[in-house]
């Protein structure tokens, strides 16, 4: 995964003189997720910027240079460190494409590490792309195969619009086949992982892995989970969604975030409007405790859902 | 005032025609405000005309020009369409942004008029990154923010002012001081005393304070940034003293502030002491600025007529402009 991501930047910093890399430590020290490791030697310091750690400003000057003719990629180290972004990123990142009636385009990748399950607690450990996948103006895409990680990358560099491209920090490890040849991802495709014909399980980043193990589980015992990566948050690929319900009548959807609020919940409410006749029973959000994430390996595993809870849940609910 | 050797008497008639338009025109936006033609905040420039139109008089056509939501004056000196601009004030399809945008957020590319900007401070990081682009394409555009004084105390200044030296980033840093963040005095909100330029110092930003009542001052001073600049020194500071004669907005009474201060400051409004000194020192003929006057009134009115006559936006507008495909 992470050479994906790598591989999709090394593209565009060839391909595009307009593209360069900005944010904390992705130069001399190569990234914190080693993504961009090499790439200040290879590309050199006017194309890869390590930045004072000051969020604001590294997304803001983003906007920017965005502005002014560029296609910046700025890195925020975690999605937790984005907070400090917020100004920029959702009052003015996503907001000027239409206050300004079309008049100026942001093309502006915002890279940033989001979810927990690495010991690292409550600071560190947030999922917090549902709350920017519901800005009108911000697009938000969240890979869990190398292959998408690519393909998706290569259509944020077409997009003139900011797009906060999430990665998940347990997910840099995940292997996968990635095509000598040129291929991309569109924005707002969901895509089956796996079929079945029993009940859905709707997940976008590191639970769409979670789902695969418990439809693994669920197949030995009988019952065939259907799996969709939702890959982009927004735009939302609802009719794949509601498509899927349509052949399985049962969903289950399942995300890292806290479930108050989860953008989860909202998809299991679209689900109801647009395929409530076809459902066998109520949606069920699985999504990670109302908690702020404890640190003990104990407690934070009982915080995030696991393939476990997601088999259990799917027998209680749907009685497979 | 001095007479100034380097302007024409047609360039200094046309610095007083620019700012005696931002003040019939925020004059008509009153009017039209307490009409309800104009809704939301309405933040007048009436008082700070001086800073917009001397620091455009010193601006080349590729610079860009980023402020806050104080933003009729900066927008009319630069050379928008004040019928465009009214329009956008009115919500009509034929504003600057099709009315979606409205008082605190007018854009004009086609000028490098890169938006008003209505969180406080927020324009700096954006005035920065344009930079970053003049830089790296090495364009030689400097990028203008104004910003208030109320914007001092925000992170995205200081954020903004490192990295804009850190990086020798084309941008001018000019601060409109005018005493007040809303109903705030300075010196209740700022740590760093009354010589608020010295706030460039610790990030090496060479910094000056001006009149901000004194349009040949502030033109001068801010060709001397810009020249600065241009030669890739990086940033520059400027802090222009100034004061707004109206409230914070229209729903602003304005019971905070010292009548005898008002008063001070009334005395030196900088289109009649500039009106003065033209027809004074300059010799240029009370005939020829009333024939401005005029001239300025009826640009204001068309725009008013123009704003009011056009159409809404089409319902289809509100899903427009959202992201470009
Ligand atoms: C981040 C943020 N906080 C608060 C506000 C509300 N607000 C709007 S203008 C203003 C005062 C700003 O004063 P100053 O920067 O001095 O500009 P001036 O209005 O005097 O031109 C405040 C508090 C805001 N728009 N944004
Ligand atoms: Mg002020």
């Amino acid at each position: 995964m992470r050479e994906a991501i790598s591989q999709g930047l090394r593209e565009a910093l060839e391909q595009d003189p307009r593209v360069f890399i900005m944010g904390e430590d992705v130069g001399a020290y190569g990234g914190a997720y080693a993504v961009t490791k090499g790439f200040l030697t290879r590309y050199g310091p006017k194309r890869v910027r390590d930045a004072p750690i000051a969020e604001s400003v590294i997304v803001g000057s983003g906007v920017g240079a965005a502005m002014g003719g560029l296609h910046p990629v700025v890195e925020i180290m975690t999605i937790n460190f984005s907070l400090l972004a917020m100004d920029q990123i959702v009052n003015h990142a996503a907001k000027i494409r239409y206050m300004s009636g079309g008049q100026v385009q942001v093309p502006l990748i915002i890279r940033t590490v989001t979810g927990g399950g690495a010991g690292l607690a409550a600071t560190h450990s947030q999922s917090l792309e549902g709350w920017y996948a519901s800005v009108p103006g911000l697009k938000v895409v969240f890979p869990t195969t190398p292959y998408d990680a690519l393909g998706l990358l290569r259509t944020c560099f077409k997009e003139k619009n900011p797009i906060i491209y999430c990665e998940h920090a347990l997910l840099y490890g995940v292997r996968g086949q990635v095509p000598d040849d040129y291929y991309d991802v569109p924005i707002g495709q969901a895509e089956v992982k796996r079929p079945g014909e029993h009940v859905s399980l709707i997940a976008y980043g590191r639970a769409v892995h979670i789902a695969l193990q418990a439809a693994q589980e669920l197949a030995s015992k009988g019952v065939q989970a259907e799996v969709v990566d939702l890959r982009s948050l927004r735009p939302l690929d609802t009719e794949a969604l509601v498509a899927s319900v349509k052949r399985t009548h049962r969903a289950v959807v399942i995300e890292e975030a806290w479930e108050t609020g989860g953008f989860g919940a909202y998809i299991a409410y679209l689900l109801h409007r647009q395929a409530f006749d076809d459902l066998d029973g109520p949606v069920v959000h699985l999504g990670g405790a109302d908690v702020p994430m404890p640190y003990a390996r104990n407690l934070e595993r009982q915080a995030i859902p696991d393939a476990a809870r997601v088999v259990a849940t799917v027998r209680e609910n749907f009685g497979l | 005032m001095q007479l100034k050797e380097d302007l024409s008497k047609t360039d200094m008639v046309h610095l007083y025609r620019q700012m005696h338009l931002v003040r019939v025109f925020e004059e008509k936006c009153a009017e039209a405000y307490m009409l309800g033609k104009i809704r939301g905040f309405l933040h007048l420039y009436i008082g700070e005309e001086a800073i917009a139109v001397g620091v455009a008089a010193a601006l080349q056509p590729q610079d860009y020009v980023v402020t806050h939501y104080r933003d009729h004056g900066h927008a009319l000196a630069r050379g928008l369409d004040p019928r465009r601009v009214m329009a956008e004030l009115y919500g009509r399809a034929t504003g600057l942004s099709h009315g979606k945008g409205g008082s605190m957020h007018l854009f004009d590319v086609n000028k490098n008029f890169m938006g008003g900007y209505a969180i406080v401070g927020g324009q700096l990081p954006i005035a920065t990154g344009l930079a970053l682009a003049s830089q790296y394409l090495d364009e030689k555009r400097v990028v203008v923010a104004f910003f208030g004084d109320g914007a001092l105390n925000e992170g995205e200044f200081h954020e903004a002012m490192n990295l804009a030296s850190l990086w020798k980033l084309p941008v001018l840093f000019f601060l409109e001081n005018n005493l007040y963040g809303m109903g705030t005095h300075i010196d209740r909100t700022y740590a760093g005393g009354r010589d608020v330029y010295k706030a460039g110092d610790h990030y090496r930003v060479p910094a000056r304070h001006i009149d901000g009542m004194d349009v040949l001052a502030v033109r001068q001073a801010t060709r001397e940034a810009l020249e600065r600049i241009r030669h890739w020194e990086g940033p520059f500071l400027l802090e222009a003293l100034t004061y707004r004669f109206r409230g914070h907005s229209m729903a602003d009474p304005v019971e905070y502030r010292d009548k005898t201060e008002e008063a001070r400051w009334h005395a030196r409004d900088p289109i009649p002491t500039f009106r003065k000194y033209l027809t004074e020192t300059a010799h240029i003929s009370e005939e020829q600025l009333e024939q401005v006057d005029v001239e300025v009134e009826q640009e204001v009115e068309e725009a008013a007529r123009f704003a009011d006559e056009s159409p809404e936006p089409g319902p289809s507008a509100l899903w427009e402009d959202i992201s470009a495909t």
